[in-house]
């Protein structure tokens, strides 16, 4: 019986393995981008037509307004964005030693007003928080998707990947049942993308505004009948770890355009 | 503070088309989606575009609640002298912005 249980286990150890190490290989990732239709493609490439603009616009007018009690802007401490936020974004999540959790871009811009600034924080997904996250994401535009090496991050990266390959909701479906195992097939009238963030904070047609990758995350929990995690949640700061993880070597394209 | 992007091309030949791009950041509330409470979210468009070359009306347009987010218009002018070109959005509660660029005429 000992012996049987053994074998079951080395099995399933076996099929985990498989499970895991079937994420899409280098040669293949693929932007979502790609996916998309010509006459979207279009919309992203020309700034004078991406919508996403306006937040970009917007966030570079926030990083120079002074807020609160501290009456700073984050050109106080940071200066020109367009050289001290080189780049920067495309590292994030990064670790936080204050909290000992990883945090991602738009939870620091809310950390640095609470310290810095000793202002409110942003409300998830309000427009001055996704102009300024969209803001400081474009600086580092056209360049590679390079994760932070912390090895302080693995435990979080490594619960992120568990996440993304575990199935939920009353549909039974992981984040890999579409995006690493059926990838370029339809599901409905859509193109299924590999789960690439390449382009976030961005400007999705159906939502008709920019949206985080936090929003997409948990538009994906509820289509698949599961309980969405909150906003800022550490759950999906470890999806985005694993995430951008999968996305290494992808350019960074905020704002992107989706349909 | 208006976020509107306009693209007039800086410089033109006389005589020339030139193409005119300008995006607004506004929601476009229809008035027909029903809100948390049960109730109709109230409408809020754009209802009027208009854009004058030096002074002169070359080109307006009517939206309407079909009109997505963010409405993005496009259009052609011939060139014919330097000047500014002005943008005009007017909203349901009659409230406007406005944006504007210079073009040099050679």
């Amino acid at each position: 019986m000992h012996a049987l249980w053994w074998l079951a286990a080395v099995a399933v150890a076996a099929i985990c393995g498989i499970v895991s190490a079937a994420g899409i290989e280098d040669g293949e990732k693929r932007s979502g981008f790609d996916f998309m239709t010509p006459e979207t493609q279009a919309l992203q490439a020309d700034d004078m037509s991406n919508p996403g603009m306006l937040w970009v616009l917007q966030g570079e007018q926030l990083w120079q307004q002074a807020q609160g009690r501290a009456d700073v802007a984050c050109s106080g401490c940071h200066d020109d964005a367009r050289q001290t936020m080189r780049g920067v974004a495309a590292r994030y999540p990064a670790f936080d030693a204050a909290t000992g959790r990883p945090i991602d871009l738009a939870g620091r811009i809310n950390s640095c007003r609470a310290e810095r600034q000793q202002a409110e924080p942003l409300a998830p997904e309000s427009d001055a928080l996704l102009a300024l996250t969209a803001y400081v994401t474009h600086q580092s535009r056209g360049m590679p998707i390079t994760p932070a090496t912390d090895a302080r991050l693995a435990r979080f990266r490594d619960n992120g990947r568990g996440l993304f390959q575990s199935r939920i909701g009353q549909l039974e479906l992981s984040c890999a049942s579409c995006h690493d195992d059926n990838w370029g097939k339809r599901l409905g009238g859509s193109v299924i993308p590999q789960a690439h963030p390449s382009g976030y904070p961005l400007y999705r047609l159906e939502w008709q505004t920019v949206g985080s990758l936090q929003r997409r995350l948990r538009n994906c929990m509820i289509g698949v009948r599961a309980e969405p995690f909150a906003f800022g949640a550490p759950e999906l700061v470890d999806l985005e770890l694993h995430l951008t993880e999968q996305a290494r070597g992808l350019l960074v394209e905020t704002p992107a355009v989706r349909p | 503070m208006a976020r509107a992007l306009v693209n007039v091309p800086k410089v033109a030949q006389q005589g020339e088309v030139v193409e005119i791009k300008a995006m607004i950041a506004h929601p476009m509330e229809t008035g027909y989606r029903i809100g948390p409470n049960g109730s109709n979210i109230p409408r809020d468009i754009i209802r009027r575009f208009a854009c004058t070359y030096n002074g002169e009306a070359v080109f307006s347009a009517d939206l309407f609640p079909a009109v997505s987010a963010n409405p993005f218009i496009a259009f052609s002018l011939v060139a014919t002298t330097s000047g500014t070109i002005d943008f005009t959005w007017t909203d349901d509660a009659g409230k406007t912005q406005t944006a504007s660029a210079t073009i040099t005429v050679n």
